[in-house]
């Protein structure tokens, strides 16, 4: 009874994972396609690799859409998480929760609404100070912003919840400043929460269509609006070879960041485990 | 989910109506032009996706030609549909010089004083466009734009999964082909070809007419495998379909990977396009945008951008070209065109919404808006009342513990 309940419990894991990476590993496998075709495989080849690599416009768009993850998920980390210790010092219940809420009106709202609005406001404020063309790589930036932050207060805020309140209070106690308190006391216990968060974002911003289509100007064009627009004729399959690449890169990333947590969590118990061994 | 998004993005434009730029297109200054007072400068070129030559496979890198011959930076950045262009362009945010829309939009940019006057002193190659690519009807006295591509919707068939080689639109309605066919999944284009098979016009603003290319349509609707737009690349060089509409410069590169492929122009008639080269009237750097379409119409960049995209080129240089890939191809320059062609051309707001709100019935298989909406209603209600019995249940138990 209980090996059958084993084999059926191997056999849902195994469709879950079929059906979460089998397009991907088609798609890595079209990107070694000797043809052009995504219909019959021809032969083995890394054409498309080289073919990637003398792509001049998407090498430029990988680099805007890279520029502009990295920069909007750092800068939202950072507002994100200076306003979830923010939002978890409030000392009113009701307006604490009345800001939660209202930082996560943007997470659910369409993409689309975002993206509109923000086109609108770009181009309203552009125009009380007397320029037109204000579309580009700054707001681009500021809307990627705008959608990652809740995304990273919201990573945040359990972690907060989490430490134990006197915590700081015993650090400035032993001679810490309320700055020093947070950087060397509150900051190390919240870290996973705010690495979550900036991956968060760092992938949001990454694939966002929707929002920098509307936001984008007539430079600094980012990877997904040049695929996108490759509907008219057809995806070249350059863009398989680099979407493998990408994907080989976040995989390595996630292994790294893994093993980091692992070795960070193996410390703490053996430092924990000392310390009891000590107390008796 | 591409369609939504096209309708949100013209929904944006009656928004933004209001606060259009409408800058006076300037007026032809007869000045010859100096390339290198434009050395340093930026141009903005907005163009479809996959549209221009751009180095892959061994093709010329147009763009940095550019920029090597004249020192002038070209910022090239891509749009997906006509509608997107527009919407961007009317926002007023973003200002671009140089644009390649197609034929009905042009027609429409130009009625709504969007484009600039061309200065064709400074465009000497224009001598290259042969005469039944000038006056066209978006264009008439040829002042906003220059032909870039050109092209006419096919009939591309399997020729081993076909009885006999078909010559009419009529083999798309063909019983024998149930589940081979493939249709266009964009209103336009598929309206078109029910409006040639009856022979109707295209462009008519009579609702009975699209009434009954509507009818044609909801009778061909069982035999369609289904409506596709760029999957019909995989679908057909797989042999997965039978029969499929679409572009000639697109079966050119289908019958690469499967030789199997053959294409005919309906003898009913078919669409055919022209996709132009304009100035936006708030372009900020005209002068290079001159210069640049200019360049384009040289016979060896022209060349270069006709062999990368294989659609019809309209420049006299480069098809008396013998080293053009496609020199002399029937496909893309049939001898005798013994068929009607006509363009697409910018439809009224209500013919617009009429043809939209048949091609969404046709979608949802014949059946109302009203049941679908009803649907809904009825999963929320359910939700709903599962939820509030739960939390009943939940409150009464613990009610009962204490």
């Amino acid at each position: 009874m209980k090996t059958k309940k084993n084999i059926l419990l191997k056999v849902y894991a195994a469709l879950i994972f079929i059906f979460l990476y089998a397009p991907i590993a088609v798609l890595i496998v079209f990107s070694f396609n000797e043809s052009s075709s995504t219909a019959q495989l021809s032969g083995f080849s890394l054409k498309w690799y080289q073919e990637l690599f003398r792509d001049s416009a998407t090498l430029s768009a990988l680099q805007n859409t890279l520029v502009l993850a990295v920069l909007s998920s750092l800068i939202s980390g950072v507002l994100g998480t200076v306003s979830a210790v923010g939002i978890d010092s409030m000392r009113n219940k009701r307006l604490r929760n009345m800001t939660k809420s209202v930082t996560n009106i943007p997470l659910m709202n369409p993409d689309i609404v975002t993206g509109i609005s923000m086109m609108l406001l770009f181009v309203f404020a552009g125009r009380l100070l007397g320029q037109s063309g204000v579309l580009g790589f700054p707001t681009m930036l500021i809307a990627h912003i705008t959608f990652c932050l809740p995304y990273v207060i919201l990573s945040v805020l359990p972690k907060l919840r989490q430490i134990d309140p006197h915590l700081s209070e015993a650090a400035e106690d032993l001679g810490c400043t309320p700055l020093q308190a947070f950087f060397k006391v509150v900051l190390p216990a919240i870290m996973p929460g705010v690495v979550t968060g900036v991956m968060m974002a760092f992938t949001l911003s990454l694939d966002d269509f929707v929002v920098s289509y509307f936001v984008s100007g007539p430079a600094s064009q980012t990877l997904p609006i040049r695929i996108f627009s490759m509907t008219k004729k057809r995806v070249t399959p350059d863009m398989y070879a680099l979407s493998t690449l990408l994907f080989l890169a976040i995989l390595i990333l996630l292994i790294l960041i893994n093993f980091a947590q692992a070795r960070g969590d193996k410390k703490e118990k053996k430092t924990a485990s000392k310390k009891s061994s000590a107390d008796y | 989910m591409k369609k939504i998004f096209s309708l949100f993005a013209v929904a944006i434009v009656a928004f933004c109506t209001p606060c259009l730029l409408l800058s006076a297109s300037a007026t032809g200054t007869t000045e010859a032009l100096d390339p290198e007072s434009l050395r340093g400068t930026t141009l903005y070129v907005y163009n479809w996706g996959e549209y221009i030559s751009d180095g892959s496979e061994g093709s010329m890198d147009v763009n940095k030609e550019f920029e090597d011959r004249y020192g002038i930076h070209v910022e090239y950045t891509n749009f997906t549909s006509n509608e997107d262009m527009y919407a961007k362009l009317i926002s007023g945010g973003a200002n671009y010089d140089v644009i390649i829309p197609s034929d009905y939009m042009i027609e429409r940019l130009i009625k709504e004083g969007l484009l600039a006057e061309i200065n064709f002193d400074n465009i000497p190659n224009y001598q290259y466009i042969p005469d039944e690519y000038r006056d066209l009807y978006f264009d008439p006295e040829n002042k906003y734009s220059v032909p870039y591509t050109f092209g006419m919707v096919g009939l591309i068939y399997n020729t081993t999964m076909v009885s006999e080689a078909p010559d009419s639109w009529e083999a798309m309605w063909d019983e024998q082909y149930s589940g081979q066919i493939l249709n266009f999944n964009n209103p336009r284009d598929a309206f078109g070809i029910a409006q040639f098979l009856l022979g109707l016009d295209i462009n008519s603003e009579n609702p009975d007419d699209w009434q009954a290319a509507y009818d044609k349509l909801a009778e061909q609707k069982p035999l369609v495998q289904s409506y596709v737009m760029d999957e019909i690349y995989n679908k057909m060089e797989n042999g997965e379909a039978a029969l499929a509409p679409y572009y000639a410069g697109d079966f050119l590169m289908m019958v690469d990977n499967n030789p199997d492929l053959a294409f005919v122009y309906p003898k009913e008639g078919t669409n055919v396009f022209v996709d132009s080269m304009c100035i936006p009237a708030n372009a900020q750097n005209k002068a290079a945008a001159e210069l640049y379409i200019n360049f384009m119409l040289d016979t060896d960049i022209a060349t270069a951008n006709a062999n990368f995209i294989s659609y019809g080129c309209p420049h006299t240089g480069v098809q008396e070209n013998p080293d053009y890939e496609w020199y002399g191809n029937e496909i893309l320059y049939p001898e005798s065109v013994d068929f009607e062609t006509d363009y697409f051309h910018n439809l009224s707001d209500e013919t617009l919404s009429l043809m939209t709100s048949l091609w969404d019935d046709l979608m949802i298989e014949g059946g109302s808006n009203t049941a679908v909406y009803i649907a809904l209603i009825v999963v929320v209600v359910a939700v709903i009342v599962i939820a509030v019995v739960f939390t009943i249940r939940k409150k009464r138990r613990s009610n009962l513990d204490d």
